[in-house]
């Protein structure tokens, strides 16, 4: 511990890295959704994607394409960008909204500490809204899975959330310029419903789709999932699972990137709160 | 006030809110863009699956899904988005009665879905090769007004009862997906467990869609044209009586423009 120049105790930089990391990432979490409560968070949260994969799964076994299996897996990854996509985006764009980011932007805390520590909720309650669709998928559709599949399973669907993290921060920077960000998140997620192969297979997508597709997050994620759903091991996904993390980390480089030098943009032009 | 000066009311009301609606980039979304990556998600897995006679039956269940997803998020927050702007008090102080005031916003949010319908026929004619031949054109012309005439009257009753949730946003996002499901936009009702068919036969989107469908690909749209029209005076009635008693209410213990 040594002393700041105003003479406050200040911590040495790993432990004021790992404070503002957690601490700060929750405290933020705790503020930018304080409007979040069960007459909020159960219907769409948890009904939302209830009937998402209900619907889906009809629509399945209307169309004759796959069984319940592929929609389920595909929809209960899926849904985790209910909190990936939209949850990330406003942990950052809605600083901006509240009128906080500028006291953010003041403190000298460790901007990689601020930025990464506020997406461990968000990736918490994306697993958590993951897990609850396979539930769905097992209780009210013909979805099974052996017990032995769930550690693989978990570190898959672990990962694909983080990676489609990186893509709601890429979308949180920008809306720390951008005036209607939430237009964006909104479209990504229909979008993400369609290229993802969340409920059309790949293969059966045009080229320059599945290569829009490849380049999203969930898309390698959903297929690792289906793999060890139908039995497969971790390793024999384990090129999928490594291009899903690649492709997560390539969207939060993207985006800490931009978070940075809008930061340092706003404050030349005095433009950071401006709408 | 006579029925005249309601009807004058409705019609300023629903110009100002569709003038509204149409500078919305949430509308744009709801009522283009998500109909079209919904159906063109459809597309795919009808073709794939080997049901590619369904194309235009698939169309047309997309684009009322557009209509039900602009009815659900424009009507249901319709109340709660009034308190926001801090119109609500006027509105209710206007002389005009709220019912006349409340249905031209509420019509208002349905027929900006009319634009899903045209979005997902002309994008599923150009790409996917939907048959855009209709078997009975007029009864086509007449169904989707009728439709939407229904969808906005039950929006009203939306309006009015989702006040009662402080949360109409939830609710919104809770009711979009049930209700396409229920009503057999794009899954026909009989795939879904029995008890289903009975909550759809109360929806308006339901009758709506047979008499869109019939008057398309054949059949007598007539009696479900008929079923549209009688569940829309049902939906105005109740509408009515429930605006009656959030207006006696919020007066009473003087909650109007409490969120």
């Amino acid at each position: 511990m040594s002393a700041s120049p105003v003479g406050l105790p200040q911590s040495s930089p790993p432990v004021a890295f790992l404070r503002t990391f957690f601490v700060g990432g929750v405290i933020a979490y705790r503020a930018l959704f304080n409007w979040i409560r069960p007459s909020i968070y159960i219907p769409t949260m948890l009904g939302g994607p209830l009937f998402q994969i209900l619907f889906f799964s009809y629509l399945g076994r209307f169309s004759g394409l796959r069984d319940d299996t592929f929609f389920v897996v595909g929809n209960a990854v899926q849904v985790c960008s209910m909190s990936s996509i939209y949850g990330a985006t406003m942990t950052l764009a809605n600083e901006r909204y509240f009128g906080t980011l500028a006291s953010l932007l003041a403190t000298p805390a460790n901007r990689a500490a601020l930025f990464l520590g506020r997406t461990f909720p968000v990736i918490a309650n994306g697993l958590f809204v993951s897990v609850f669709g396979f539930a769905v998928g097992a209780v009210f559709l013909d979805f099974d899975l052996a017990a032995s599949a769930l550690p693989s399973l978990a570190i898959v669907v672990l990962i694909t959330v983080v990676s489609c993290t990186g893509f709601g921060m890429l979308l949180g920077a920008i809306g720390l310029r951008m005036r209607d960000v939430f237009f964006v998140s909104n479209l990504a997620y229909f979008v993400m419903l369609l290229f993802c192969g969340v409920n059309v297979p790949l293969e059966e997508l045009p080229g320059w789709m599945q290569a829009i597709g490849r380049s999203l997050p969930l898309t390698h994620g959903i297929a690792a999932a289906r793999e060890i759903a139908s039995g497969g091991s971790l390793a024999g996904v384990s090129g999928l699972v490594r291009a899903e993390a690649l492709v997560g980390a390539i969207y939060a480089a993207g985006a800490y990137g931009l978070f940075r030098f809008f930061e340092t943009s706003s404050r030349r032009s005095a433009s950071l709160e401006n709408f | 006030m006579t029925v005249a000066h309601g009807l004058r009311v409705v019609r300023t009301g629903w110009l100002v809110s569709m003038k509204e609606l149409t500078h919305s980039s949430f509308f744009v979304l709801v009522s283009i863009l998500q109909p079209v990556i919904f159906a063109t998600i459809a597309f795919f897995m009808v073709e794939a699956g080997g049901r590619s006679g369904t194309l235009l039956y698939t169309a047309l269940g997309a684009g009322l899904m557009g209509i039900w997803s602009a009815t659900l998020f424009g009507s249901g927050g319709l109340i709660q988005w009034e308190r926001y702007q801090g119109t609500l008090e006027l509105l209710v102080a206007a002389p005009a009665g709220l019912v006349f005031v409340l249905l031209g916003s509420t019509l208002a949010t349905s027929s900006i879905g009319i634009y899903a319908i045209g979005a997902t026929l002309l994008w599923g004619s150009i790409f996917f090769g939907v048959p855009l031949d209709v078997a009975h054109p007029l009864l086509f012309v007449i169904a989707i007004p009728v439709t939407i005439l229904g969808l906005g009257l039950l929006g009203l009753v939306l309006a009015t009862t989702f006040v009662l949730y402080r949360h109409a946003n939830a609710l919104s996002n809770l009711l979009e997906y049930p209700v396409w499901l229920v009503t057999g936009l794009l899954v026909p009702v009989s795939l879904l467990p029995g008890w289903v068919a009975p909550i759809g036969w109360f929806l308006a989107p339901t009758w709506g869609i047979k008499a869109i469908r019939t008057a398309a690909l054949g059949g007598d749209p007539l009696p479900a044209i008929g079923a549209t029209l009688a569940l829309s005076a049902l939906y105005l009635g109740l509408g009515a009586i429930a605006i009656k008693q959030f207006e006696r209410l919020s007066r009473e213990r003087a909650t109007l423009a409490l969120t």
